[in-house]
C-alpha cells in the first residue's frame, strides 16, 4: 500500500493526541488552571493536527462533512463521529479543569474512552481490509490502541505505565511483523483464484493492460524501500520502545524527557510507514506482483 | 446508504469468455470513449503523450501465460472490469453514502457528487475495479453503461455497454444473470463460468467463461512416407555411395 504522508502524520499524531486525552479523562493526571490549559491544547494539537492532516488525501475534503452519515456500515464514518464526540466531550470536561478547577469525573471517563474508541475505528478501517491480509488480524487493533495508550502516558508523564506499555508494545509489534509475514500466502488468495485459471496449469502475468503506470499500481502495488524493511523494523523497535525506556529509567530530567518523546515519535512515525509499505493487496495478482 | 439492499432479483452483469477474447483492447477504447462524454466526470488522462501516460480506465485487458503440466504454454487475455458484487465490499465501506448498490439491478455506482475520494472503496475492492480520477478527485467505475443500456433515444441493439457492442470476437456478453433462463445464465451454466477470487467472499455477478482445452493433434505428417530414411543395408548403387560418404572423414557412420 501507498505510505501516504498524510494518512501517516494523521495515525501516529492523533494517536498520541487521543492517548493523552484518554489518561487525562481517566484522571491520572489532573492538571487544573493555566496547567490543564497547556496539558489540553498539547493533546488537542495533536489530535486536531493529525485529523486535519488526514483530509490532506481527500479528492474532495470540502464534501468531508457527508462522511459522518454512514455510520451503520463504514469504520470511517464511525472514526468520524467518534473523534467529534470525544472531542467535544474532552473540551467540556478540559474546560471544567481549566476555569472552575473541577474534575467533571463522569465526563472525563466518557472523554477518555471516546477517544481510545477513535484510536480502534481508525485500526478497524485498516483490520477489514480482506484485500490486505497482513491488516486482517487482531494484531492491528491491539498495536494501535497499545501506541496510542503508551504514547499518551509518555506524553503525560507516566513513567512505570509508559515504560510498561512499551515494554508489551515491542513485543505485540514484533509479533504483529513475523505472523503478519506470512499471512499473504495463506490467504488462499493467489494469481490461480484471481484469474480462474489454474486449473489449467501455473499462471504468469505475460503482459500489463497498459505500458504505462496507473492509480491501482500507485496505490497498491508499493515496493519501493521494502528492500530495507529488516533495517527499518530494528529502527523502529529500537526508537519508539527501547530508547525511550532507557531514557525514562534514567533519573528524571526534562531534557531526557524530552528525547524521549521525540525518539517515540520517529519510531512510530517509522512503524507507521513500514504498516503501509509493507502491506500487500491482493490486486498486485493481476499485475504479477505483491 | 451505504447499507447493501437485500439480493435483487435482477442481477445485470457481464459474461466474459476467455476462450474467444483475442485481447485487441477495443472494449477498453469504447469503454474509455463512452465514459468519458457520457454518465459523469470524464476519464482524464495525465501526461498523455509524455513519457511517464496514465490515466483512468474502468476496463482493462490483463494478459497470461498458463503453463500446464504437460504440453504447450496457453495465452489468455483477461478482460477486467467493476463485478458488480452481491456482497460488494466497496459499498459497505464507504463513509458519505455515494458508493451504492442498485436495489432494482444490482448494479454498483457511484454518486459522484457525494465521493470525497478517500479511495476507501479502491483499497476494499479486491479486484482494482475502482480507480480514483486524478483530475477530478472522484471515484470512478464501471457503470455497466446504465446510461445505455434503459436509454431509449438509442437503437434497441445499442442498449447494452459499450464494451459488449463493440467486441468484435463476441467475447463479452451482457444480461441478466439473476434469470436461471436468461441467455447468459445458459452460457454460464453449459461453459461452467466461475468466480474470480472467490474465496474473497464478494459474491461476483459478472462471471468468466475458461478457455476451452487446446486440440489435441495427433502426429501425423502426409509426407512421411516418402522421406522414410534409406535402409543403411542399401544394395549397389545407394548401398556403395552410404559406404563411401561413411568413411569420408567426417562423415556419418
Amino acid at each position: 500500500m501507498h505510505p501516504a504522508a498524510s494518512v501517516i502524520i494523521f495515525n501516529t499524531f492523533s494517536g498520541l493526541g487521543f492517548g493523552l486525552l484518554f489518561w487525562l479523562g481517566m484522571g491520572a493526571i489532573v492538571p487544573t488552571g493555566m496547567g490543564a490549559f497547556i496539558w489540553f491544547t498539547i493533546a488537542y494539537l495533536f489530535a486536531v493536527g493529525g485529523l486535519i492532516a488526514s483530509t490532506f488525501h481527500l479528492g474532495h475534503p470540502e464534501r468531508a462533512i457527508k462522511a459522518f452519515s454512514q455510520w451503520k456500515t463504514s469504520w470511517l464514518s464511525r472514526e468520524g463521529i467518534c473523534a467529534v464526540f470525544a472531542l467535544i466531550v474532552m473540551a467540556v470536561y478540559g474546560a471544567g479543569l481549566v476555569f472552575a478547577e473541577t474534575r467533571l469525573a463522569l465526563i472525563g471517563v466518557i472523554g477518555g474512552l471516546a477517544s481510545l474508541g477513535v484510536v480502534f475505528t481508525t485500526s478497524m478501517i485498516y483490520a477489514q481490509m480482506k484485500t490486505v491480509p497482513r491488516w486482517r488480524h487482531w494484531t492491528t487493533p491491539a498495536m494501535y490502541l497499545l501506541l496510542s495508550v503508551g504514547g499518551g502516558a509518555l506524553l503525560s508523564g507516566q513513567v512505570t505505565i509508559a515504560t510498561v506499555l512499551f515494554v508489551l508494545g515491542a513485543a505485540l509489534q514484533v509479533f504483529a511483523w513475523l505472523s503478519g509475514d506470512t499471512r499473504f500466502q495463506t490467504s488462499g488468495t493467489d494469481m490461480a483464484t484471481a484469474t480462474g485459471l489454474g486449473h489449467i496449469g501455473k499462471v504468469r502475468a505475460f503482459e500489463p493492460p497498459h505500458t504505462g503506470t496507473n492509480y491501482l499500481m500507485r496505490e497498491f502495488i508499493y515496493q519501493v524501500g521494502r528492500k530495507h524493511a529488516d533495517k527499518l523494523r530494528i529502527i523502529t523497535i529500537a526508537l519508539a520502545f527501547v530508547l525511550p525506556v532507557i531514557l525514562l529509567l534514567l533519573p528524571f530530567n526534562h531534557i531526557l524527557a524530552v528525547l524521549a518523546v521525540l525518539s517515540h515519535i520517529t519510531g512510530v512515525l517509522t512503524l507507521r510507514w513500514l504498516f503501509f509499505a509493507q502491506a500487500e493487496h491482493v490486486v498486485g495478482l493481476y499485475y504479477g506482483k505483491r | 446508504m451505504t447499507q447493501l439492499p437485500p439480493p435483487s432479483a435482477k442481477k445485470l452483469g457481464l459474461v466474459i469468455d476467455l476462450d474467444t477474447c483475442v485481447g485487441c483492447h477495443a472494449c477498453v477504447v469504447s469503454c474509455k470513449g463512452w465514459n468519458t462524454e457520457n454518465y459523469g466526470a470524464p476519464l482524464s488522462d495525465q501526461n498523455a503523450y509524455g513519457a511517464d501516460p496514465s490515466g483512468t480506465f474502468l476496463n482493462r485487458v490483463h494478459s497470461y501465460e498458463v503453463q500446464p503440466a504437460a504440453g504447450e504454454a496457453q495465452l489468455i487475455h483477461f478482460p477486467k472490469s467493476c463485478l458488480h458484487c452481491e456482497d460488494a465490499p466497496c459499498v459497505t465501506v464507504c463513509p458519505t453514502g455515494a458508493s451504492y448498490k442498485r436495489a432494482e439491478d444490482g448494479i454498483v455506482l457511484v454518486n459522484e457528487s457525494d465521493c470525497i475520494g478517500c479511495g476507501l472503496c479502491a483499497w476494499a475492492c479486491p479486484y482494482g475495479a475502482r480507480e480514483l480520477d486524478a483530475k477530478e478527485g472522484v471515484m470512478k467505475k464501471c457503470t455497466l453503461c446504465v446510461d445505455r443500456i434503459y436509454n431509449e433515444n438509442l437503437p434497441e441493439e445499442d442498449r447494452q455497454p459499450a464494451c459488449v457492442r463493440t467486441c468484435p470476437a463476441g467475447a463479452r456478453h451482457f444480461g441478466d444473470l439473476g434469470d436461471a433462463d436468461s441467455d447468459v445464465s445458459k452460457l454460464v451454466a453449459e461453459r461452467g463460468g466461475f468466480d474470480l477470487m472467490p474465496e474473497q467472499g464478494t459474491k461476483p455477478v459478472n462471471k468468466y467463461l475458461p478457455p476451452r482445452p487446446k486440440d489435441e493433434m495427433p502426429e501425423f505428417d502426409v509426407l512421411a512416407p516418402y522421406l522414410e530414411p534409406i535402409a543403411s543395408d542399401g544394395k549397389g548403387f545407394v548401398g556403395w555411395l552410404d559406404k563411401a560418404l561413411s568413411s569420408l572423414p567426417g562423415g556419418a557412420k
